[in-house]
């Protein structure tokens, strides 16, 4: 591209610095003072690391990580084995002509806000709600169930987000699979089972990663879905950060437990990103 | 053989199809209900609850506040994300790959952290909570979306277009202007809408950084306080409904596009 003066040079500095300057003045600049703010005493002032030692001392603390660990790699888990068969299910058995109409289907909740869908699951799962009225009316059990207020309570909650996630990522993966591919190995004398297993499979794993990986980012997260479902009977670290802020107005603890949060995403991210790497060459 | 795959296949694709809108077929239809709480049996149908919705002032105020922020840092976000991915597709920039990356860099972060950053930000430069400092903190959500998209979608084809009218002695303005703009029109309003869906949605930021005057989201998780209550259904059916049509003007200006 030819450029001729400085009114050309000029240019494209002019189109790009908006957006950097947005991003440093309200992206980095409060990641550092989020950082800055972490390193400083709620009472008293003074620099030091007396919020990240308290992480690691205060029991209830590293329990609300242990928790949020577990909650998402269970939702991963699930979420993924139940969205897999589905998205095969709409690659491959639905005719070509609905598979548009489908997808868009099964995904159209996935646009709810994140209240309004917790609150939606709220009013399937409450002690008087349509799961326990419909048990009781048919007599399959005399007590309602304590199903609200719980771990499933979240777990469900994230799961009926992250299978319509994951859905869209496994489908598109399916559809990109060139069908040469099975082709080639019917023709190689493979049954249906065994080019799924073998061949199918292997190729959307990249796939899956990416899409649990998304999943684990955004579950772990996410303050709405473990508030409302799985209330305070159980913290999950998002939880913990809000209460430093809403109860005490301790910001310095909660900048200390977001940068936390945020460590063990980013070596979630490495290990996710060395594992794709050994598996593609 | 094939015909137990199909009747499993259909079996199990039901069952996640009723998984799916479980919830949502609940929210709606006990935002019908006619007496004061939204669990079985069914009394509707009745319009009371969305009435009451209605005449609610904090909501209907909240809802036009949530439109606003909405609309406003979509706007701002798409505006900035446009200028930038013209620049860094059209020119070669020292650095390009590493400024790009820092412009996309807040997707990777949960809004939670995006949020609390701002708080202690503006909290230290004595900038007070307000529905400004909530917008602010969608743009930094949507700019990255915004520039991605539109970015993706910018190729030689449009460079050609532009030399054309350069060659032809427009002014840069006029080729950003009468060329760029329309011929990247679909994938600017694509932006927009899925910035508008995202903001409309979005609660934790607003949480965090408003304070009397808020956004429909966090007016929301405020009814929540009292339970399961037929109302909080009737206003979430409604941004249930908001969502649904922009995310079906996002479909039809991106996807429409393209020949599949």
């Amino acid at each position: 591209m030819s450029t001729t003066g400085n009114d050309r040079r000029a240019l494209p500095w002019a189109l790009v610095t908006p957006a950097l300057g947005w991003t440093l003045a309200f992206f980095v600049l409060p990641f550092i003072a989020m950082g800055l703010s972490s390193l400083t005493a709620h009472e008293g002032g003074g620099f030091g690391l007396s919020n990240y030692s308290q992480f690691f001392t205060n029991p209830s603390y590293w329990q609300a990580m242990v928790n949020s660990l577990q909650v998402t790699a269970i939702v991963t888990v699930v979420s993924v084995l139940l969205a897999y068969p589905f998205a095969w299910i709409l690659a491959e058995q639905v005719p070509e002509r609905w598979q548009r109409l489908a997808l868009m289907l099964a995904v159209l909740p996935f646009w709810t806000s994140y209240v309004v869908r917790s609150y939606s699951w709220l009013l399937v799962l409450a002690q008087n709600g349509v799961i326990n009225r419909a048990l009781t009316g048919s007599g399959l059990i005399s007590e309602p169930l304590q199903l609200a207020n719980t771990r499933l309570a979240t777990v469900t909650g994230f799961v009926h987000f992250f299978v319509m996630l994951l859905t869209l990522t496994i489908f598109a993966n399916l559809k990109q699979l060139s069908p040469s591919y099975r082709k080639a190995a019917a023709d190689l004398g493979a049954g249906p089972v065994r080019t799924f297993l073998h061949v199918v499979l292997p190729l959307t794993l990249p796939g899956i990663m990416v899409g649990a990986f998304l999943t684990f980012v955004l579950c772990i997260g996410d303050y709405i879905t473990p508030q409302i479902l799985g209330g305070n009977n159980e913290l999950l670290m998002p939880q913990l950060v809000m209460m430093q802020i809403g109860r005490r107005g301790d910001f310095p603890l909660a900048s200390a437990l977001s940068i936390i949060l945020m460590a063990v995403v980013t070596v979630a991210y490495l290990a996710c990103a060395r594992w794709l790497k050994i598996e593609r060459t | 053989m094939r015909r137990i795959v199909r009747i499993a296949s259909l079996a199990y694709a039901l069952a996640v199809y009723a998984f799916i809108f479980l919830p949502v077929v609940v929210l709606v239809l006990f935002s019908l209900q006619s007496t004061s709480f939204p669990i079985p049996p069914f009394t509707g149908p009745s319009l009371r609850w969305y009435e009451a919705v209605l005449s609610d002032t904090r909501l209907t105020s909240a809802l036009v506040n949530s439109l606003l922020v909405a609309s406003i840092s979509s706007l701002a976000a798409v505006t900035l994300g446009f200028l930038s991915a013209w620049g860094f597709a059209r020119f070669v920039l020292p650095g390009s790959a590493l400024l790009r990356g820092l412009i996309t860099l807040p997707l990777t972060v949960s809004y939670l952290i995006i949020g609390m950053g701002l708080l202690v930000l503006f909290n230290w430069a004595g900038v007070p909570k307000s529905l400004l400092a909530a917008g602010i903190g969608h743009v930094v959500i949507n700019l990255p979306l915004c520039f991605a998209i539109i970015y993706s979608q910018m190729g030689d084809h449009q460079i050609n277009i532009e030399r054309a009218a350069r060659d032809l002695g427009a002014p840069e303005w006029k080729v950003l202007l009468l060329v760029t703009v329309p011929v990247m029109a679909p994938a600017i309003f694509a932006g927009f809408f899925l910035s508008m869906t995202f903001s409309w949605d979005e609660f934790v930021i607003s949480f965090l950084l408003t304070r009397f005057d808020t956004t429909l989201p966090v007016e929301i998780w405020n009814l929540l306080r009292s339970g399961l209550n037929p109302k909080t259904n009737a206003v979430g059916s409604l941004v249930f409904a908001v969502s649904i049509v922009l995310v079906v003007l996002f479909e039809l200006t991106l996807l429409r596009r393209k020949p599949v």
